[in-house]
């Protein structure tokens, strides 16, 4: 079958540049698998490598049951389509989508037919006479997805395949992307730079960080727990709330107020340690009246989004040092302080935020119809079974990583 | 322009509006006097050339001829006078082709390749063609010619025309395949193309108007260079039109204007019909097929 994986893969460039480091991925086959991450990640070289474009310095690539790492582009049964999709300007669209057939030595008859048939699928029918300049952005694009698909590749490799196309065709060619991928049920991977894509799109994500993988997990794992800051910082529209916290017995001292310790991490903790608290901003309720075992400042910024807004609170941050914990945490302050001071709770509320000594910012989503006014002070709830923390930057966490999910048939699998 | 400046400056007493109309009035006529004279200057050489062949007794000034064809008749009974353009057509189509073919091979490898030095090379190439087809090489050039038995030889014109004029042309093509984008080539690369495949289908037609230019500039080079076909071949057999366009002389070394007015309008006509040709057939057209 056509499963793709990638055993220690390494790629560096002649510069010096590690674009991959001694990566491990699996990809099932039938999935539809995002590569996600920050520009300059390593995203695009791994897809590159996958196709062929870039070799490899180490490690290999096996496609099904081949191991495909020294292969040239051509022998590996993959088909991609670019990001700007390198349709030929002098060739029709006819010509275009059978331009894979030909250079399989189709005779011209049989290949013409292939192209109108594969054209039929994705509705340019009307077009097959056309240049791609007389084309639409989107018409483009399902030309370039017709001409990967004419060759019937093992895996489909699609290079950020919506960044080219205006807000509006982007949302119509999501979901025709993910149709059309269920429908054939091959192997695809694409690469993006946009979270809210690889949320939408992908069966599975992998986000990259400095040419490695920092988490892989379907979209609601890599939501909801996200397995270290960075992912957590990445991941959503408006990023997680990230917020020096310290242990105390069964609570948790954040930013002055006491909340309970998360589920999973309860007997993962040790008493006085010092963690990083987090929450999305969609986890926390806002009320104007003082609750038990909320977080409250004052609201500095309102942002209306549409049907929601986005309100960040500043916070007065937990010092530390003023050990004005009544409940006898004295005892355990001392040795906890040397400990926490180098791990990345204290550095990063402060460096995250901006808002100075002593102050910490917490954005929280609110629904229309009960927006603050800047300066009203403000209690957020984080719901329960939302919260997060991570120690030095990872999650505390009892569940095992995500395996690999079985292979998945097409709806219309090709028979 | 210098009397316009003067004679706007001397006409302007106060500033005020009408003096401005008027120094604005007296600029234009200057500007457009000077450029009557300019064109003038550059036309009528031109004008001779349309004129002078169909005149009964041309001189060499231009004007209103004495129409007659005799001039094309007694043309047409030298005997080398059309055979010579077509050995013209012959060296220039012969080394056109070459420095089509051998230039984008090339433009595209160097394009491609990251070689150290690749820039350094281009350059030097670049200097040393100018002497390639220079006077100052035709001794060596000669004396290669002769050891390899290429005098009074076609071949021998067209190799050595060739060598002199690739590195200018590589120098161009390259241009023109560094401004298309790679991700063409990877793209059939992906599909299992091979290079010389990935040359002929996307390559090629992408590039098409530079090999276009690449060779109507290699046919007008070698349509009017005297001197190494003049040096190599022998026999006013082979010899192309413009080392036959100067044995249009009269015995006693006067220049034979009849003649002469006549051949050099049959000369220049087939290089600018292949101008207007070239440019309407591949002008610059680029469909675009890459989203920018």
């Amino acid at each position: 079958m056509s499963a793709i994986t990638m055993r220690e893969l390494t790629k560096v460039y002649p510069g010096g540049v590690r674009a991959l480091d001694a990566l491990d991925l699996e990809i099932a086959d039938g999935e539809f698998f995002a590569l996600l991450g920050p520009s300059g990640c390593g995203k695009t070289t791994l897809l590159r490598t996958i196709a062929g474009l870039e070799v490899a310095s180490g490690g290999s690539v096996r496609i099904g049951e081949r191991d495909v790492t020294n292969l040239p582009p051509g022998r590996r049964d993959v088909a991609m389509v670019f990001q700007d999709y390198a349709l030929f300007p002098h060739m029709t669209v006819r010509d275009n989508i059978a331009y894979p057939l030909r250079i399989k030595k189709v005779d011209r008859r049989s290949r013409a037919g292939k192209a109108g048939e594969t054209a039929d699928e994705l509705g340019l029918a009307g077009l097959l006479e056309r240049r791609p300049g007389q084309l639409s952005g989107g018409q483009q694009q399902r030309v370039a997805l017709a001409r990967a698909m004419a060759c019937h590749p093992q895996v489909f490799l699609l290079d950020e395949p919506l960044s080219n196309l205006d807000a509006r065709l982007r949302l119509e060619a999501r979901t025709f992307l993910k149709r059309l991928q269920r429908e054939l049920g091959v192997t695809t991977v694409f690469v993006t730079h946009d979270q809210a894509e690889a949320l939408a799109l992908a069966d599975r994500i992998a986000v990259m960080e400095g040419g490695r993988i920092r988490q892989v997990g379907t979209p609601t794992e890599v939501f909801r727990r996200p397995a270290n800051t960075f992912v957590a910082g990445f991941i959503g529209s408006t990023p997680m709330n990230l917020i020096a916290a310290r242990v105390h017995g069964e609570e948790l001292a954040v930013a002055r107020a006491r909340l309970p310790l998360p589920e999973d991490a309860r007997d993962r903790v040790t008493d006085g340690e010092r963690l990083v608290y987090g929450v999305r901003p969609e986890y926390l309720d806002y009320s104007a009246s003082p609750v038990d075992g909320a977080l409250t400042g004052e609201v500095v910024v309102v942002e209306n989004l549409g049907s929601v807004s986005l309100v960040s609170l500043d916070v007065p941050a937990d010092d530390p040092d003023a050990a004005d914990a009544p409940d006898g945490g004295a005892g355990p302050d001392g040795d906890a302080g040397p400990d926490g001071g180098d791990g990345p709770g204290a550095g990063l509320a402060a460096g995250d935020t901006g808002a100075g000594a002593g102050r910490t910012s917490v954005q929280v989503v609110v629904p229309e119809g009960s927006e603050p006014e800047p300066g009203d002070t403000g209690w957020v709830v984080p719901r329960p079974g939302r919260s997060l923390l991570y120690r030095d930057g990872n999650l505390v966490t009892a569940a095992p990583p995500a395996g690999v999910p079985a292979p998945r048939a097409g709806v219309a699998a090709r028979s | 322009m210098t009397s316009t400046a003067t004679t706007a400056s001397s006409t302007e007493p106060t500033g005020d509006r009408p003096a401005v109309a008027v120094r604005h009035l007296l600029a234009q006529v200057g500007r457009y006097t000077f450029l009557c004279v300019v064109l003038g200057f550059f036309a009528l050489p031109l004008l001779w050339l349309a004129t002078a062949p169909f005149d009964d007794t041309p001189t060499v000034t231009a004007s209103l001829p004495a129409f007659t064809l005799d001039n094309f008749r007694a043309l047409l009974d030298n005997p080398y006078a059309l055979s010579s353009l077509l050995n013209s057509v012959y060296l220039a189509a012969g080394t056109a082709v070459l420095v089509v073919a051998f230039a984008a091979l090339a433009a595209y490898a160097l394009s491609r390749v990251r070689v150290p030095g690749r820039d350094a090379l281009l350059y030097g190439l670049l200097l040393l063609s100018s002497i390639v087809t220079g006077t100052a090489t035709m001794v060596p050039l000669f004396e290669l010619a002769f050891r390899l038995n290429l005098i009074d030889s076609r071949l021998g014109v067209i190799l050595i025309l060739s060598g002199g004029l690739l590195p200018a042309a590589i120098f161009i093509l390259k241009d023109f395949m560094d401004s298309t984008p790679t991700s063409y080539e990877e793209s059939a690369r992906v599909f299992g193309a091979s290079p010389l495949q990935i040359m002929r289908h996307i390559v090629v037609p992408l590039v098409r108007p530079g090999l276009a230019t690449v060779g109507v500039w290699a046919v007008a080079n070698v349509w009017g260079n005297f001197l190494v076909p003049f040096l190599l071949l022998r026999g006013p057999d082979k010899a192309p039109a413009a080392v036959i366009m100067y044995t249009l002389y009269t015995e006693g070394g006067q220049a034979d204007l009849r003649l002469l007015s006549t051949f050099s309008l049959l000369y220049s006509l087939p290089v600018a019909l292949m101008f207007v040709f070239v440019s309407s057939r591949y002008g610059f057209r680029f469909h675009g097929g890459i989203k920018r």
